[in-house]
């Protein structure tokens, strides 16, 4: 007969790894939309990089803060599509996980905590951001627009501003019951204006005063400025450059803080 | 240490949702190898219950064991150990038959191998193994519901959980899956399982507990319970909505105890054919009429004075 220490051994496997087996499953359901992640991630870049970079550069002859426009606005394109993948993935992904198709509640009818599901959810997003971030990055160094070779950081630095976005956004989807149109209303009053004024295409300063901090509570903006640094060595005090990663980190500390609470709380009431 | 032969213990638990009281202060104990029913009507508490059996929600108060350890604390041990098969089906939609199976198996730490060959095993004993590179949402409703139990086999589990497993099939659908379940309580596997239907609760349960409003009404097998709140027989008769309660007064002497129903009147008794020749012997031809043995329906009504489905 079982004894509860037998049970305990047994259970050791998947208190170690449960996290990994999450993230696994979420690879193999990729599998099933992988061509959709493999044409964005090449072709946002390659889009982006025409119209922008190379089309609106024309009219910017003189470049931006001592760069061409190009390598300006690179970085903040990258930036700016790997965290709009993270706001994405921090909406409905979560709420239909819960809501429709009730994929945590089978996971968590296993060994694996709701703890372990967030961690192998946001490992599986590390994963997918790496990939389009890499592609992204890839097709910059190829029109020419990162001419340090700390550029890489890019893409640790994007994953970064993901989280940042991400986190916050799965508590709150965590949290409903139901989308009664608030995503909607969080794409259009807050994703949308945050990319619009945070920097990616002109300098904040740009931005009259009184808007200014748009950008400055703007995971982007200060996603954007890090990766300037790491790929043509953007100049700017000491401060502010650990001020970028301290809000970077905050937001997906405090996010991921009560993504987890949101979610042990779902799947335990 | 030894596991007693109990697999559940549970002392005046209870689960409080703010002022609403779901679960209130029940006791039961389930030993190794039974298959255990809590019958009851929707809201009645019983997917409360099977979800802290589950070690999926926390106890308000009283005690709870399940094999041998406390849901509270000790969680992913005791889901190591189970198999769930939840109320409305969450199979993974993003994965085919077969791969839903081995993914999940995966949770338990099982190497992807074996996980393969167990999942092979398990699609046969659903019947499943035509289907085991379809998606699962082509699936018949039956047919997931096979899926998602031979997923709570994945880990070959002590204790299955069936919360309503049938509610929304077709009646052959819900045949066949009786019959797998039959063949689960055949090997020994201890069954625990919610519904609110009486005949699954006798075709499947061993023991049952009978709740309402969060409480147990009733406590024994089906045939214990028929015996000590029914009568051997019943006979229903249909006089038309308006009628009904009229005839009612005219035939109340007839038959041991009388519930009248909004669509039909019940009589309970030894014999309901001599019940029914003594009512047309009287001059109240009913529209219809039906003799049948006293189900676990009856001893709903009797308890609680209302239907299990309504």
């Amino acid at each position: 007969m079982t004894t509860p220490a037998d049970i305990r051994q047994k259970a050791l496997n998947p208190k170690r790894w449960g996290w990994w087996y999450v993230t696994e499953l979420r690879l193999r359901e990729m599998r099933g939309y992988v061509s959709y992640v493999v044409t964005s991630s090449i072709g946002n870049p390659i889009i982006y990089l025409l119209a922008l970079g190379v089309g609106l550069a024309n009219l910017v002859p003189q470049g931006i803060e001592g760069v061409p426009y190009l390598v300006y606005v690179a970085p903040a394109m990258l930036m700016s599509t790997i965290l709009s993948v993270g706001a994405e993935e921090g909406m409905y992904p979560v709420l239909s996980g819960f809501k429709w198709h009730k994929v945590f509640f089978a996971i968590h009818a296993t060994p694996v905590t709701p703890g372990q599901i967030v961690g192998g959810f946001l490992v599986h997003l590390a994963i997918r951001f790496t990939f389009t971030a890499g592609l992204f990055f890839a097709a910059i160094v190829a029109f020419g627009a990162v001419p340090l070779s700390t550029g890489w950081l890019v893409i640790p630095i994007s994953i970064l501003g993901a989280y940042s976005i991400l986190t916050p956004l799965a508590a709150y989807s965590a949290s409903i019951d139901d989308d009664g149109g608030q995503f909607a209303l969080i794409q259009r009053l807050v994703v949308m204006p945050m990319f619009l004024f945070s920097g990616t295409f002109f300098p904040i300063s740009q931005i009259p005063d009184w808007l200014e901090w748009v950008a400055w509570v703007s995971p982007l903006w200060h996603a954007s400025e890090l990766g300037r640094i790491a790929t043509y060595g953007l100049s700017e005090p000491i401060w502010l450059t650990v001020t970028h990663v301290v809000v970077l980190v905050t937001y997906a500390a405090v996010g991921g803080y009560f993504m987890r609470r949101a979610f042990v709380n779902r799947l335990t009431r | 240490m030894l596991v007693s032969n109990q697999v559940i213990r549970a002392e005046n638990l209870t689960k409080v949702y703010g002022d609403f009281i779901a679960v209130n202060n029940i006791s039961f104990e389930v030993p190794r190898g039974e298959s255990f029913g809590l019958l009851g009507p929707n809201g009645a508490g019983k997917s409360t219950t099977m979800k802290m059996i589950a070690a999926v929600s926390t106890r308000s108060s009283g005690n709870l064991e399940v094999l041998g350890m406390d849901p509270n604390t000790e969680g992913p041990a005791i889901r190591s150990q189970l198999g769930v098969v939840p109320q409305e089906d969450n199979l993974d939609q993003e994965l085919r038959v077969r791969e839903n199976l081995i993914a999940y198996g995966r949770f338990f730490g099982m190497p992807r191998a074996e996980a393969s060959k167990r999942a092979d095993e398990l699609l046969e004993f659903a019947q499943l193994t035509d289907r085991v590179k379809s998606k699962v949402e082509p699936l018949s409703g039956g047919m997931k519901r096979r899926l998602t139990i031979a997923r709570s086999l994945m880990n070959d589990p002590q204790m299955l959980l069936l919360d309503e497993p049938t509610t929304g099939l077709d009646p052959q659908a819900r045949h066949i899956l009786w019959d797998r379940l039959f063949r689960l309580k055949e090997r020994g596997t201890t069954l625990v399982l919610t519904t609110h239907y009486m005949d699954e609760a006798e075709q499947l349960s061993d023991r049952i507990i009978v709740v309402d409003k969060g409480e147990i009404m009733a406590e024994g097998s089906p045939a214990q319970l028929i015996r000590q709140y029914s009568s051997k027989e019943v006979l229903e008769v249909r006089y038309g909505s308006d009628n009904n309660a009229k005839v009612a007064k005219k035939i109340a002497d007839v038959g041991e105890r009388m519930e009248i129903l909004p669509d039909r009147i019940l009589i309970y008794s030894d014999n309901g054919e001599r019940d029914l020749a003594e009512i047309t012997k009287r001059g109240h031809h009913p529209t219809t009429s039906l003799v049948r043995r006293s189900s676990l329906e009856d001893v709903f009504l009797r308890l609680t004075g209302r239907t299990l489905v309504e």
